[in-house]
């Protein structure tokens, strides 16, 4: 029973505080939002675009993992495919981008849809392009569990993956520029620090989103989709839609911050839509802690900075990542957070 | 509406050659508790199948309250209330005693769809989750992780979910597997004094509190109903004697 006791509990030799901002955990989410804010303001303010626009790599990977987090650590979908909604987004943004430049239409048929450089139109059917195939793929993967619901989604990504890849319009293997990154009323987003505050604010409501979300009916809902989905239905509540609806808004946040990033690179190719995308991001989920609101924070910036500094000392820096991915799963199985902030304790 | 809340309908269910199901059937009426027994094999757990919905019968019907739900899913007829406890207890064990049981007030309201108000400090759903643990005599564990309860309190815990469901009728499969003597006794009052406000179908082993507590009694043999009766019947109808209680 004691043994239960302190696995349970928040921190050893410390009572559990929910909701402290003070506490080891809000010290360590602080630290972690300070970090990723103050070390590109210095930048920006001493003229080092690079570790600004790095930022805001590590910030759009974190929030592509947020959503990703969603599905994984709070709904138990393992998903492998969610390379298909980042770059789903990251296209939508790029062909938007590509007919507003030359003043062609995106379709024009059934009707005429033109091109468009506005931020806020791609983001919007961002939304609703990557819910509408989320709501596809979720619906029939979701009638599946386990290693066949990760078969099922990877393969849904690769077919997204090889369609891109010979779909000569837009590029094929070969990807397409952005030339001039899409625009936002009253802002100029080629700046490097301002382009970084929309994308810090784009992590951030997809944090207060999760966080607010979990903590509501539907929350409690998926969580017990998660733990436990016979006591969900002999409840009274089906798991199934529950699940789906959680996929669908998990694939929404993933497209969003492949939309951004999409404008980050100025560039789209189908490396967006690989597995290795969804693999990274699952990765990153993973070292962060699964399931903990600033776990894909904590793990974006390990993996972008190892990426970073050992891939700059050397091309086999996936070898170290790999031994650092070890060591998480065998000795802190609850991630970066875990390690750092302590266990979380459901109360 | 008549006295009968649940009713099974000449239930067959066959599973390759083994016939699991031979033609039971089985009211459950208002204010009572119906026990059935049986020996290891006798089909309960099939038979519970195709009361919650997790088993489809071959042939005849479930009716509660009155409406037909044998084709209905697990959740749907959780939603028209039909509560239920597991022989193995199925909780949520990282989550707090409060919690589990608030998800069943939850699902009675009908509203999961809904993404913003905590639950944490939403009323509606934690007075009624307490009010159900009041009535289990487990407030004093409302915040305890279910990992850390003893067995029988899973199970009053179970008993509790399925309370705050505000049932038509429970089906408890096995509520005293596992429990000590003091357990045991505890809980067969608890279910004595449930048993006027809903009516309990109890399938369980525990032969002194079946005949304590059980208003009728229906033995299963070899997945068929070969004896019905009070507890003094039961106790001494030759057939029963010789199949299950052994003498």
């Amino acid at each position: 029973m004691d043994k239960l006791k302190s696995e349970t509990t928040a921190l050893p030799g410390l009572p559990a505080l929910p909701n402290a901002w003070f506490d080891r955990k809000g010290l360590v989410q602080i630290g972690l939002l300070a970090l990723l804010f103050l070390a590109p303001l210095a930048a920006h303010l001493l003229g080092h675009i690079y570790y600004v626009n790095l930022a805001s790599r590590i910030t759009l990977i974190a929030m592509a993992a947020v959503g990703l987090n969603l599905a994984i650590g709070y709904g138990g979908m393992v998903s492998f495919g969610h390379a298909a909604y980042f770059g789903l987004g990251g296209y939508i943004a790029g062909i938007s981008a590509y007919h507003a430049f030359d003043f062609s239409p995106v379709m024009s048929w059934p009707m005429a849809i033109p091109g468009s450089d506005s931020m806020l139109v791609i983001w919007l059917a961002t939304i609703l392009l990557c819910g509408l195939l989320a709501l596809a793929i979720g619906a029939i993967s979701l009638r599946t569990t386990g290693v066949y619901f990760i078969m099922i989604t990877l393969a849904f990504a690769q077919m997204m993956y090889y369609f891109a890849n010979s779909w000569p319009t837009y590029g094929g293997e070969d990807g397409l520029p952005i030339y001039i990154r899409n625009s936002l009323p009253l802002v100029d987003t080629g700046q490097p620090w301002t382009f970084f505050l929309i994308a810090f604010s784009g992590l951030l409501l997809a944090m207060a989103i999760t966080s607010r979300m979990m903590k509501s009916r539907f929350g409690a809902a998926l969580t017990m989709a998660r733990l436990n989905d016979t006591r969900l239905a002999t409840a009274g509540v089906s798991p199934y839609p529950i699940r789906l609806v959680a996929f669908v808004i998990s694939a929404m946040i993933t497209g969003l911050a492949g939309a951004l990033y999409a404008d980050l690179n100025g560039f789209i190719s189908p490396t967006m839509l690989s597995w290795h995308m969804s693999g990274e991001l699952m990765v990153i989920v993973i070292l962060g802690g699964v399931g903990r609101l600033y776990g894909p924070l904590a793990g974006a910036i390990l993996f972008v900075m190892m990426e970073t500094l050992l891939g700059g000392m050397t091309e086999y820096w996936k070898l170290f990542l790999g031994l650092v991915l070890l060591l998480v799963v065998l000795f802190a199985k609850h991630g970066v957070m875990g390690w750092l902030a302590g266990r979380e304790r459901h109360v | 509406m008549s006295d009968v809340v649940l009713t099974l309908n000449h239930l067959q269910k066959h599973f390759g050659a083994l016939q699991a199901t031979r033609d039971v059937s089985l009211e459950l009426k208002r204010g009572e508790i119906h026990a059935l027994i049986g020996p290891n094999g006798a089909g309960k757990s099939t038979l519970i199948g195709q009361i919650a919905g997790n088993l489809k019968p071959d042939a005849g019907s479930v009716h509660l309250a009155g409406q037909e739900i044998t084709a209905l899913s697990v959740a749907q007829r959780a939603r028209l209330g039909l509560g239920r406890s597991f022989q193995v207890s199925s909780l949520a064990e990282p989550l707090s005693v409060l919690r589990n049981v608030m998800i069943a007030v939850q699902a009675l309201q009908g509203h999961s769809f809904r993404f913003w108000k905590p639950v944490h400090r939403d009323e509606s759903l934690l007075a009624p989750a307490r009010e159900a643990l009041e009535r289990m005599q487990l407030s004093h564990r409302a915040d305890t992780p279910v990992s850390e309860l003893s067995h029988g309190e899973r199970r009053q815990v179970e008993v509790a979910c399925a309370l705050a469901l505000k049932p038509r009728a429970l089906l408890l499969d096995e509520p005293m597997a596992g429990l000590g003597p003091e357990g045991t006794a505890h809980l067969t009052d608890l279910l004595e004094t449930l048993k006027q406000e809903v009516p309990i179908l109890l399938i369980e082993h525990d032969m002194d509190a079946v005949f304590r507590l059980a208003d009728r009694i229906s033995v299963l043999v070899a997945g068929s109903v070969i004896a019905r009766g009070d507890s003094a019947e039961i106790r001494h109808n030759p057939d029963v004697r010789e199949a299950y209680l052994g003498d």
